[in-house]
C-alpha cells in the first residue's frame, strides 16, 4: 500500500489511485502509414522492468488527473512524480 | 473453590472475583485476570487438545501468542462458534464455554491416536504421495478423508451476528510493542509532543518483565512492576500519546502502512458483549515505525519433547508469577542458558520442588547457576534429556551425559520422576513484522539468531527483537535509539539492576542413544513435523528451505512455527553443512496472528457489501410488484409479472404491448456524459468510428466506440445540444470506464483539444415510450413540443415543458417502434413516469423490464455490447461496416482494423439463427459446429449470444457470432445439447421490419 504524491492534492492512500501502464508512450501521429509491426509494437508491446519504472497513475477517487510516476519496481519505492507533458527529474 | 494448583497468594489476579467456566462440557473455577490456560493449569489440566497428524495427546505448551498446542473452540449461542483460538490468550469470563479441538469421541480418549502407531507410514510428503492418482478418487475418497482428519476447529453454521468495526488512523510514531524496550521508546517520545500510537497485543503491559523475578531485576530501586506501573501512569498523562491494548499488529506493508486487530469485548462476559463492537480493524499509516516487538523462546529438540507437561520455561515462570499458579510439584528443567534458573530460582521460593536441572553447557558463572547451587538444586552438566515417559502428562525424563563435542550421548543413561520439564533453547528475536516490512536480516554465528540489519521504511527495532538481551541493555538501547530516530534529546539516568549471565550454547538437534529414525523429536508441534521429516526431505532431494517448509509443513500451521522454526532451518543448515545466514529463512507472512473473517470484513455486510444504485422510479417498480436484474450496481425493472405470471409470460406480454400499443422503460441507469467545448465535435470524431463534424444541432446520431485494438467497446446515442455541446450516453454498465477512458485521452494523449466533460447520469431521469402509440401518449404529456414528422423526425431532440418541469426529449429508438425519451432532472423522474402512465391508460400503456427490452431488440438484430460482443468483436465482424468511416483520417481503433489479424475472412462473425421448430429455444451460450461428430470433441464454429420466443413473430429467434458467418446464410449447422441435436438455418440478424417503416408508424 503505497503512499502516493498526487502532484495536485498531494499524499494520499494508494486506494484512492489507479494504475495505468507505461507512461511516455506517444500515440503516431499517422498511424495509418505504419505497417503492421510498428503499429503492434506500439499497441501490444510494453517493457517490463525490474528497477526503475516510468508509469502512468490517475488519481481516481480524488482529482481525477492522470500523472505520471517513476517507481523502483523491485522496492515500490516512488522517486519521482510528475505533471503529463513533463519529464522526470534525473 | 478447589484450585489444587494455585498458590495461595501471589500473581496479578483478582482473587475477589471468582469466574466459573466449562472446558469439555466440566465446570471449573477461575479468577477474574486468569487466561483460559492459567485456568486449567490452576485445576491441573494440562491436556486440552490432540495434534494433527498422529493424534498425539498436547499440553498447554508457552503463554502467549507462540502457543502451538492449545489450541481451543468457544462454544457459543446456537450455531455460532470461534474455532483456533489460543487457550493462553483467551481472557476467561462467566459463563465461556470451551471444547478441545482435533479430538474425537473425546480428549482423553481419541480415535485418531491410531495413527500415532502407523506414524512410520505416515512420512512428510504422505499426502502428496498418496493423493495422487486417479484423479476420479478426489471427489469423493481423497477430500473427504483429508479433510476429516485434518481436524483444525469447526467452522460456525449460522450467520455472525457480531458487530465488527473499521477504523483508519494516521499518527507520527507508532510503538509496536509495551514491552521494556516499548515502553522506553514511548516514554521516551512522549516528551517530544508528536502524535505517538502505543499498542499490544496483550491485555496488561510489560512484556516478559512483568513476571521476571523482583529479586534480580530493578530499575531504579523499583520492583519491575512498579516500574512498569509508573511508566504506564505517566504516559497515560500525555495528550498526545494514544494506548491501545489487546491490539495485535497482523500486517505491516510498505510506507508504513500497517493493519492491526483490537479485540474489544472478547474478553467479556455474554451480558456485556450485547450491542457492542467485538473486534476493530485498524489501518494505520505511521511516519515513523519502532519495533519492540519481544523475542520468543526457543524450545529444545529431543526425543518425544512433546508431552503435555513440557512447557516452556518463561511460561512456567510467567503462570507463578503472574496467576500464582504452579505448573507442577515435581519439576525438572532441561536448559541451555541461564534464563531457566531464574525460573527455577521463582518456583524454589514460592516453595515448589525443583528436582533437577539439566544443562548442556560443562558449567555457569552466571549469578543465577550460582544461587541454584546455593539452594541446593542438583544440576547435572552436560547433559541432554534422551526420552520422556507419560501418555497423557509426561512422568519421567531420560538423561544421558553428552560427548565432548556434543555430537553423542555417552555413559548411562539414568531417569528422573518429574510432572513438569521446563525447556529453555534460548530467545528468538521475533523479526516477523520486520521482514513483512521488506527489511533484510542478518544470521549472528555467536548467537545462533536472525536479526534486523537493513530496513527498507523508516523504521527501527529496539530491545530482543532487535537481537539486544538484558534488561539494561534494553533500556538503554530504547532510549538512544529513540532519541536518535526522533531527531530529540530526552536522556534519562537508569540504574539498572539484573543477573550477571553467561551465554547460552546452541545444539540444533540434540543427540540421541537411539537409531536415527526411530525418535519422534517434533519441530514443529502443530503440524507434527519432526526432525525426521526434514531428514527425508533432504534425502528425496529438496534443498531449499522454502521447498523443505511445504514438503513437511513445517511452519505452515496457524501459528506460522513460531516456536520451532529456527530449529527446522537449523537443522537443515546442519545436515547440508550451509551456515545458516547463507540458507536464509523462510518468508512470514501477514497476518503474524489470526484475524476472524468478521473483522477483515468489518461493516461491508448483507445490504452494506456493495453500493447499490437506484433510479428515480425505483420506489413505483417496487410497488407495481417488479422483479429486479442487477447490472453493476444498479437495480433494473427486470419485468412486472401480474397475477402470478411466470417471468416467460410477463415478458411476452410486455415485447407483445410494446409493438401493438405502447411500452414504457425505465432508462434512466444509461451513462450519461455532457460534452463541451469548441473542439467537442473534433474530440467526437477521435473517439466514435463514425464521422460527427456535420451532425445538425437538434440531431441524435448511434455510435460506436472501439478500443485501440479495434474491438467493440461501448455503443450508444449521442445529440448534438449546440455548436459546441454535446450529450453522450454509453451502456449501463460501461458508464465509469468509457467516461475514464475518454478523460485518460483528453488528458495525456490530445491535451491540446478544449472539450470538458462531465459525468450527468445520476443528474436526469430517463424515461423511454415506444410503440404505435406512443406519440399520442407524449403529446398529452409534454407542453410545446410539435410532434410531427416533419418537424420532429427520428434522430432528433426536442426541448420542452412537462407543466413547469424542463424536459429533452429524444425521438431514439432501441425497440425497432416509434420511440421516444423523456429527460428530465433525476427528482423530478417518478412524477414524469406516473404522468406517462396515467396518459398512456387509455392507450394501453404496458412497462416492460430489461428482458422484453432485449428481446425486442433481438427482434430488430441490433447488438449489446457485452452479450454480442466480447472484447474480441470488430464492427466488421458485426456486419456493422456502415458506421466505420472511411474518410475520417484516424479514429481510436482503426488502424487496427487493417491488421492481416483483423481482415481475416473467416474470423467469427454477427448472425442470425433459426431453428427448425419454431417453439424450439435454444440455449444462450451453446456452442455451435458445421458438423456432428457421435462423442466430443468437435470443432466448434462459434456460439448463441442471444436467444428468445418472439411474440411478435410467432417464433423462437437467435443471434450468434460464427466463423465466416456472413457466407453461410441459408446453410445449416448444428447446436449439440446434452440430450439431442438441434439444426440451426443461419440467417439474416434482422428479424422484424427489416425496412424499418416501424419507426415512422
Ligand atoms: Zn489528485
Amino acid at each position: 500500500m503505497f503512499l502516493i504524491k498526487c502532484p495536485f492534492c498531494g499524499e494520499r492512500d494508494h486506494s484512492e489511485f489507479s494504475y495505468g501502464g507505461e507512461a511516455h508512450l506517444v500515440r503516431p501521429k499517422q498511424p495509418t502509414e505504419l505497417s503492421d509491426d510498428q503499429w503492434a509494437e506500439y499497441l501490444f508491446m510494453r517493457k517490463n522492468i525490474k528497477g526503475l519504472q516510468y508509469e502512468r497513475w490517475n488519481h481516481l477517487h480524488g482529482c481525477r488527473r492522470w500523472f505520471n510516476m517513476a517507481r523502483d519496481t523491485s522496492n515500490d519505492k516512488i522517486h519521482s512524480v510528475y505533471k503529463i507533458g513533463e519529464k522526470p527529474s534525473k | 473453590m478447589s484450585n489444587k494448583y494455585r498458590l495461595s497468594s501471589g500473581g496479578e489476579i483478582n482473587r475477589s472475583e471468582i469466574v466459573s467456566f466449562k472446558f469439555n462440557g466440566k465446570t471449573l473455577y477461575g479468577y477474574k485476570g486468569d487466561t483460559l490456560a492459567s485456568a486449567l493449569l490452576a485445576n491441573g489440566i494440562h491436556l486440552v487438545g490432540r495434534s494433527f497428524k498422529y493424534h498425539r495427546p498436547r499440553g498447554i505448551f508457552s503463554s502467549g501468542v507462540e502457543e502451538p498446542n492449545a489450541l481451543v473452540q468457544i462454544i457459543k449461542d446456537q450455531g455460532k462458534t470461534d474455532p483456533n483460538l489460543r487457550a493462553t490468550q483467551i481472557e476467561i469470563y462467566e459463563d465461556l464455554n470451551v471444547i478441545s479441538q482435533n479430538c474425537w469421541p473425546s480428549v482423553n480418549f481419541d480415535i485418531g491416536a491410531i495413527n500415532n502407531f502407523f506414524s512410520r507410514i505416515i512420512p512428510a510428503g504422505f499426502y502428496y504421495k498418496t493423493f495422487m492418482w486417479p484423479a476420479s478418487l478426489w471427489k469423493n475418497v481423497y477430500e473427504y478423508f483429508i479433510r476429516k482428519a485434518a481436524g483444525l476447529g469447526k467452522s460456525p453454521t449460522k450467520k455472525d451476528p457480531d458487530i465488527y468495526d473499521h477504523s483508519y488512523y494516521h499518527c507520527e510514531v507508532l510503538i509496536v510493542g509495551a514491552g521494556p524496550a516499548g515502553l522506553m521508546a514511548a516514554k521516551t517520545a512522549a516528551k517530544s509532543g508528536k502524535k505517538i500510537l502505543l499498542v499490544d497485543e496483550r491485555s496488561s503491559f510489560g512484556g516478559n518483565l512483568n513476571f521476571s523475578n523482583k529479586d534480580y531485576n530493578k530499575i531504579n530501586d523499583q520492583t519491575p512492576f512498579d516500574w512498569i506501573k509508573k511508566t504506564y501512569q505517566d504516559l497515560e498523562k500525555n495528550k498526545n500519546i494514544k494506548i491501545l491494548n489487546r491490539t495485535s499488529v497482523a500486517a505491516y506493508h510498505n510506507y508504513n502502512y500497517l493493519i492491526m486487530l483490537q479485540n474489544l469485548t472478547d474478553h467479556l462476559p455474554d451480558k456485556d458483549k450485547k450491542g457492542k463492537i467485538r473486534q476493530r480493524l485498524w489501518k494505520i499509516r505511521a511516519r515513523k515505525v519502532i519495533l519492540a516487538t519481544g523475542a520468543i523462546e526457543r524450545p529444545m529438540i529431543f526425543d518425544c519433547n512433546d508431552r503435555p507437561g513440557i512447557m516452556l520455561s518463561s511460561a512456567v515462570r510467567k503462570y507463578v508469577n503472574t496467576y500464582g499458579v504452579k505448573c507442577g510439584e515435581n519439576i525438572t528443567i532441561f536448559t541451555n542458558n541461564d534464563d531457566a534458573y531464574e525460573t527455577a530460582i521463582t518456583l524454589h521460593d514460592k516453595g515448589v520442588k525443583i528436582k533437577a536441572i539439566i544443562d548442556i553447557r560443562d558449567n555457569s558463572d552466571g549469578t543465577l547457576p550460582k544461587k541454584c547451587i546455593d539452594l541446593g538444586i542438583k544440576i547435572h552438566w552436560k547433559s541432554t534429556v534422551v526420552y520422556t515417559e507419560g501418555y497423557k502428562k509426561i512422568n519421567k525424563i531420560h538423561v544421558m551425559k553428552l560427548s565432548k563435542d556434543n555430537n553423542n550421548v555417552v555413559g548411562n543413561k539414568f531417569k528422573i520422576d518429574c510432572d513438569l520439564l521446563c525447556v529453555s533453547g534460548g530467545y528468538t528475536p521475533a523479526i516477523h513484522l520486520f521482514t513483512q516490512s521488506g527489511g533484510k536480516l542478518e544470521y549472528n554465528e555467536q548467537k545462533h539468531y536472525f536479526f534486523p540489519k537493513k530496513n527498507t521504511l523508516n523504521q527501527i527495532s529496539v530491545g530482543s527483537c532487535n537481537g539486544t538481551f538484558g534488561l539494561k541493555n534494553i533500556i538503554s538501547e530504547a532510549q538512544e535509539k529513540t532519541n536518535e530516530f526522533l531527531n530529540i534529546d530526552q536522556k534519562e539516568q537508569f540504574n539498572v539492576l539484573e543477573p550477571k549471565g553467561e551465554k547460552f550454547e546452541n545444539i540444533w538437534l540434540l543427540p540421541t542413544n537411539k537409531v536415527s529414525g526411530k525418535t519422534k523429536s517434533f519441530v514443529d508441534y502443530q503440524n507434527d513435523s519432526t526432525s525426521n521429516d526434514i531428514k527425508l526431505a533432504l534425502r528425496e532431494g529438496f534443498k531449499s528451505i522454502e521447498h523443505v517448509k511445504r514438503y513437511t509443513t513445517t511452519g505452515m500451521a496457524t501459528d506460522q512455527g513460531k516456536i520451532g522454526n529456527m530449529h527446522a532451518l537449523g537443522i537443515v543448515s546442519e545436515i547440508t553443512n550451509t551456515k545458516l545466514g547463507e540458507l536464509g529463512t523462510t518468508t512470514f507472512r501477514p497476518p503474524y496472528s489470526p484475524i476472524t473473517f468478521g473483522a477483515l470484513v468489518g461493516r461491508n455486510v448483507g445490504q452494506f457489501f456493495d453500493i447499490t444504485r437506484k433510479t428515480p422510479m425505483h420506489d413505483w417498480h417496487e410497488k407495481n410488484n417488479a422483479k429486479f436484474e442487477d447490472v453493476g450496481q444498479w437495480k433494473r425493472a427486470w419485468y412486472y409479472p401480474s397475477n402470478n405470471e411466470s417471468m416467460y409470460d410477463a415478458v411476452q406480454r410486455e415485447s407483445k404491448a410494446a409493438r401493438t400499443k405502447a411500452g414504457i422503460l425505465d432508462a434512466s441507469t444509461l451513462g450519461k456524459i455532457d460534452i463541451q467545448g469548441s473542439d467537442a465535435s473534433e474530440f467526437l470524431n477521435r473517439v466514435y468510428t463514425n464521422a460527427w463534424s456535420k451532425l445538425a444541432i437538434g440531431k441524435c446520431r448511434y455510435g460506436l466506440m472501439l478500443n485501440e485494438d479495434g474491438m467493440v467497446y461501448d455503443d450508444g446515442v449521442t445529440t448534438r445540444l449546440g455548436e459546441n455541446h454535446y450529450i453522450m450516453t454509453t451502456t449501463t454498465g460501461g458508464a465509469a470506464t468509457v467516461m475514464g477512458k475518454l478523460e485518460d485521452f483528453l488528458q495525456t494523449e490530445w491535451p491540446e483539444l478544449k472539450v470538458y466533460l462531465t459525468s450527468v447520469t445520476d443528474h436526469f431521469a430517463t424515461v423511454s415510450v415506444c410503440g404505435p402509440y406512443s406519440k399520442k401518449i407524449l403529446e398529452k404529456v409534454t407542453q410545446n413540443i410539435d410532434y410531427s414528422d416533419i418537424n420532429f423526425p427520428h434522430m432528433s431532440f426536442k426541448d420542452g415543458l412537462i407543466d413547469k418541469i424542463k424536459c429533452r426529449v429524444m425521438r431514439i429508438s432501441f425497440t425497432g417502434e416509434l420511440s421516444y425519451e423523456i429527460n428530465v432532472q433525476a427528482n423530478y423522474g417518478q412524477s414524469v413516469w406516473e404522468k406517462c402512465m396515467k396518459a398512456g391508460k387509455d392507450f394501453g400503456i404496458t412497462p416492460y423490464g430489461t428482458e422484453a427490452m432485449h428481446l425486442l431488440r433481438a427482434e430488430k438484430g441490433f447488438i449489446i455490447v457485452g452479450q454480442e460482443t466480447d472484447g474480441t468483436v470488430t464492427p466488421v465482424d458485426l456486419q456493422m461496416d456502415w458506421i466505420v468511416s472511411k474518410k475520417k483520417y484516424d479514429f481510436i481503433g482503426k488502424r487496427s482494423l487493417y491488421r492481416s489479424d483483423t481482415m481475416r475472412e473467416d474470423r467469427k462473425q454477427y448472425v442470425g439463427l433459426l431453428t427448425n421448430d419454431p417453439k424450439e429455444i435454444l440455449e444462450e451460450g451453446a456452442q455451435i459446429v458445421a458438423e456432428v461428430k457421435n462423442m466430443p470433441p468437435m470443432d466448434m464454429v462459434g456460439h448463441v449470444t442471444s436467444s428468445y420466443y418472439s411474440p411478435n413473430l410467432n417464433k423462437s429467434i437467435a443471434l450468434a457470432v460464427v466463423k465466416n458467418g456472413k457466407k453461410l446464410k441459408g446453410k445449416k449447422l448444428y447446436v449439440p445439447m446434452p440430450n439431442k441435436t438441434i439444426e440451426v438455418t443461419v440467417s439474416d440478424t434482422i428479424f422484424l421490419d427489416k425496412e424499418g417503416k416501424r419507426l415512422n408508424a
